[in-house]
Formats: C-alpha cells, structure tokens, sequence
C-alpha cells in the first residue's frame, strides 16, 4: 500500500518544493534557467526516443516540431489571448502547440512509413528546412527577424509539471500493448506484422505522439526565451537532440533524462571554452558511437521505471540484440 | 528567348556544383548503403584549401585546383578509416549520427581557424562575352565544361576501370565479393578518395563563382545536393548526374517567377513530392526487402 503513494507523494513535494522555489527566488535565475532548460530537454530527447530509440527509425524533424509548437503557442498568447489572461491560459496555449506539432507530425507521418530504411530520415530532414522556410515567408510570424513579446510563462512549477507528465505518458505508452508493438518494430518489423500488430498504424500514431511531446517543448522553450527565430529550429537543433538521445541512451526512460541531463550542464560547464566547446561536442558524439554505440544506459532501465507486474515477471527490458 | 537562355546558362553553373557534390553522396551509399552527411562540409573544406593554397602559397588556378581535391580526398579517406570503418558491422543510425558528428566537427573546427567570410581571390581572368545577347562569362563557361570533364572522367573510371568494376561488385554483392580475392577495405576508401575530390572540386569551383566563402555554406549546398542524389535515385551515378542539373535548373526557375526566399521551400517541397511517387528517385530501381 505504501510503496503505491510514495511516488506521487515525492512527486507532489518536489512539485511544491519547485513552486516555492519560484516563489520566493530561493535558486538564482541562471540556475533556474538552467533547470528549465533540462526539463524541456528531457522531454524533447524522450519524445525522440520514442522513435529512434524504442521504434528504431531514424527521425530528424524535432526540430521542425518544436518550431511548429513555438511558434502557435507564442502567436497564441501574444495575439490571440488578451494580456491578462495570458498566465491563466497558458496550458492552453502549449496544448494548442502540442496539437498542432501532432497534427503536422501525422501528415508528415502518413506517406514517409511507406518504405523503411533511410526513408524517414530524408523526409523528416526536408521537413525541418520547410518548415524554416515556410516560418521565413510568413511576415504575421515576423519572417526571418524572428517572433518576441512573449511574457515569461514557463516557470520552474510549469517545466516540472509537463515534464512529470510526458515522462508518466511515455512511459505508460511504452509498456502498454501499443508500446510492444513498437518494440517489435524495432526488433524485427515482418515478425511483427506476422503477430498481427498493425506496424504501420504503430508508426503513424507513435510518431503523431513523439511531435506533440516535442510541440510541448517548442512552447515552453518560446516561453522561456521571450525571443524565437527560424534559425533556432534549424538542423543544428536537431542534432542537438540527437545527441542527447544516444548518449544517454536509446531505448530507456533513465537514459533520455540522464542524456538530456549531462548534456545540457556539459554544454554550460564548458561554457569557457568559446567556439571550441562546440568542436568538442561533435568530438565526444563520434567517440561515443565508435565505443559505446548504445549509450550510457543503452536498452537498460532503471527498475524504477518499469510497472510492477512486468518487473515480477522479470521483463526488465535488457535484450541482447541491437537495434534497427 | 535571351532571358532564358541567359537563366539556362546560370542553371547549368549551380546544377553543375550540385551535381558533382551529389556525386560524392551517392558513391559512398551506393558502396556502403550510408548517407555520409560529412559529405558538405568536406565540400567547404574544399572551398577553404583552394583559399589558403591561393592566399598564402600564391598558387595560380591548375595546382590550387589539385592541393584541393587531393586534401579532401585524403581528408575524406582519413575520415573513412578513422570514423566509418570500425562502425561497418553496427546498426546503420550509428554510422549516421557518426556522420553528422564528423560534419558538425568540420564546420566548428574552421569556424574556430578562422571566425569570419572569407573572400577567394580571382584565380580566373574573368571575361564576358555577349552573343546575341545573352552574356557569357568566361567563368560559368568553365565551371561547366570542367564538371562535365571530371563526370565524365568518373563515369570512365566506374565503368571501364578494374577498380570501377570492384566497385560496382561491392556494391552488388558485400558477401562474396571480397572471396573473390577484391581488396574491399581498399576499394572502399578510393570510391571515398574519389567521391570526395569531386567534392573539394565543387568546393574551389563555387569559390570562383561565389567568392565569398564560410564554414556554414556547406550545410545548405551539401542538403541540397543530397536531394539531387535522392532525385536522381541514391546509389546511381548517372542519376545524381541528372538529379544536380534538375535541381539547379528549378531553383533557377523558381528565383525567375517567385521571390527568391522560396527558393529551398520549392527545392524540399519537390523532394518529398518526388519521394511520395516515386520512392527510389528517377533512375533508382526499387529493392524489395525478404524475410
């Protein structure tokens, strides 16, 4: 009985601790903004885990996501939502975000699970360039001189909030039926369809679910920043994400918030280092998948993470083969 | 009539880069089956070795072209063996996301040699000639016959040459052909070796078309023959050829009617049009995957 509350239970108090904390100023603001940055990270690398990592595709188009989820969100609450109501609607407004990165990640969805391969790879790619070019011609989204007047929204209780939310969905997803199906795709897609799981719905809808999550984190970052420009959504952002996914590790809850995590103070602890931080990143990434392909916590799990009766049934998700 | 004559001519120039950086991409995925997304930014390497070679070493144009292409090609094939080689056995996405490390290195490594545009000296005396007006210049004529030479030079190579014919076995069949007594470690790394030189050549060409010349200007040229290869059908050789010249030739159709900005909107739009029909590219023959 116990064990069963004590999640939320420390959920509840970090919550209310993070509500305190913003409260009365208790962290100052750069680490705050450095915790906000991790949190939106953790849910950008688990919705791409979702599919690279558990589903074993190879997408590029997050960044292309968020940008769609930025930039309605944004254009919601500084157009659309009178100034006043803005801090009360403002879930709607990241919903709204999420809604529409899921609605475009289905029509990119829809005709790029024809074929396997390096298929997907490609149309997410161009997609992420559209959608930069498309935001670039748009003049009602400031073109290229990028988007601002946003209030600061995302606060250190809202980031933890969708955070712990995503993290709850992701995770339930993937120990539901629907997330073995996914599973299998990875492991072997023909085995899969011979088990009669309907791969190719499996896809769309995992994907659909992935940009939502990462039309969540577009809001948030639009909200945090105050300030977004095509040039933030570009490729470099998705590689970025990229990164976080497999050095933590594909395949793993732990791993997207360990990824996400180390990545993140890496890049503000090398900080001193100037333009050479960013010609190490790339260095660490190429050693990484030279000697440790998977990740730190590659396919592994903490048994944290895993629901009680797969747990009893010794199903800790640690398969000996590799992925994709 | 001029006019398009005239938007003829600078659509053979840019769908010559195009053409002999797509060349690069679709050699090294027709011989391994991976995308080597480094492949751009090599291109700009090209552009910086012609630079230096040019700056400091004074060089005049036929010996700035060759320091170019033989330091990409060595470039290239220092990456092959250092980077892609020990990842041949592991799933495909690690050689990917190895690929984009490499190009991202690249990129911030001269970014962090030389923080600013440089300008590329005229190697070329430049003259225009107007013929019933339409102005040549001297330039984009060279541009062009000198890709075509070097395309046709690869097409001798892949076709006519013991070493085309290994690579064309390879990449027909990887299990048997290396019993058959063929080198593949040293196959691999001169279709790299070759693959890349085309890639510092379209580098020093764009420096003479477009002299101004930064880390980042790969990223863009390099996605954009990336799709010139995906259109003409990735792994063929003809088609990234065709593939180049068509996608030069829409960009420069589309700056002549539209407002330039759309120019990589149509360019990515008719990517994915073209993948939707058409799966496997204009010359690429689709492979069914068995159980």
């Amino acid at each position: 009985m116990h064990t069963r509350w004590l999640m939320p239970g420390i959920l509840l108090c970090v919550f209310v601790l993070s509500l305190i904390i913003h409260r009365f100023e208790l962290l100052d603001s750069y680490l705050q903004l450095i915790v906000m940055y991790i949190g939106i990270n953790i849910i950008l690398t688990l919705s791409l885990n979702l599919i690279n990592g558990y589903m074993g595709e190879f997408s590029v188009g997050h960044a292309g996501f968020m940008a769609v989820g930025a930039y309605i969100a944004s254009f919601l609450t500084v157009k659309v939502i009178p100034a006043h109501l803005a801090a009360w609607l403002f879930p709607v407004a990241v919903i709204a975000g999420g809604m529409g990165a899921a609605l475009v990640g289905l029509v990119v969805a829809l005709p790029s699970f024809k074929t396997r391969g390096d298929y997907l790879a490609i149309v997410t790619l161009a997609f992420v360039m559209i959608v930069k070019s498309v935001i670039e011609n748009i003049d009602a989204l400031g073109g290229p001189r990028g988007f601002l007047g946003m209030e600061k929204l995302a606060t250190l209780p809202w980031v933890f909030f969708w955070v712990i939310l995503s993290l709850w969905i992701i995770r339930n997803l993937v120990y539901s039926n629907f997330g073995r199906g996914v599973l299998s795709i990875r492991e072997d897609e023909v085995a899969g369809d011979l088990m009669s799981v309907n791969t190719r719905q499996v896809k769309v809808l995992a994907f659909t679910v992935s940009s939502f999550f990462a039309g969540i984190a577009g809001a948030l970052f639009a909200h945090l920043l105050q300030f977004i420009n095509p040039r933030s959504f570009d490729i470099i952002k998705s590689t970025d994400i990229l990164i976080m996914v497999y050095l933590g590790g594909i395949g793993s809850i732990a791993g997207s918030i360990l990824g996400a995590t180390v990545y993140t103070v890496l890049l503000e602890i090398l900080r001193p280092l100037g333009i050479w931080r960013m010609v190490l990143i790339p260095l660490i990434l190429v050693l990484l998948m030279l000697f440790r392909p998977k990740g730190i916590m590659g396919l592994r799990e903490f048994p944290w993470f895993v629901p009680l009766r797969d747990r009893l049934a010794g199903r800790l998700p640690r398969n000996k083969r590799g992925s994709s | 009539m001029t006019y398009v004559f005239q938007q003829l001519l600078n659509a053979l120039q840019v769908g010559s880069i195009y053409a002999l950086i797509a060349l690069g991409y679709t050699m090294v995925y027709g011989i391994l089956t991976m995308i080597n997304f480094a492949h751009g930014d090599l291109f700009m390497v090209g552009a910086f070795f012609c630079f230096f070679a040019a700056i400091f070493l004074n060089l005049p144009f036929v010996p700035v072209l060759v320091i170019s292409m033989v330091g990409v090609a060595l470039l290239g094939v220092v990456i092959e063996r250092c980077a892609y080689k020990p990842l041949r056995q592991a799933p495909r996405v690690s050689a990917i996301i190895t690929a984009l490390g490499v190009g991202l290195f690249l990129e911030n490594f001269t970014l962090a040699l030389n923080p600013y545009p440089k300008q590329v000296p005229q190697l070329l005396a430049n003259t225009t000639w107007i013929f019933h007006g339409v102005s040549i210049s001297s330039i984009a004529l060279f541009i062009v016959i000198l890709s075509l030479l070097l395309m046709l030079m690869l097409d001798l190579i892949v076709r006519r040459t013991m070493v085309g014919m290994a690579m064309r076995a390879i990449s027909w069949d990887k299990a048997v052909v290396p019993l058959l007594g063929v080198p593949v470690d040293l196959i691999i790394s001169l279709t790299f070796a070759i693959g890349t030189s085309l890639g510092g050549a379209a580098g020093v060409m764009y420096g003479l078309a477009y002299p101004v010349i930064d880390p980042y200007m790969g990223i863009m040229v390099g996605w954009k023959a990336f799709i010139s290869a995906v259109v003409g059908g990735i792994g063929n050789i003809r088609g990234a050829m065709i593939g180049g010249y068509i996608l030069g030739a829409l960009e420069i159709l589309v700056v002549a009617v539209m407002p330039s900005t759309y120019r990589d909107f149509v360019a990515f739009v008719l990517l994915l049009i073209l993948l939707i029909f058409r799966p496997y590219g204009i010359l690429g023959k689709p492979h069914p995957q068995k159980v």
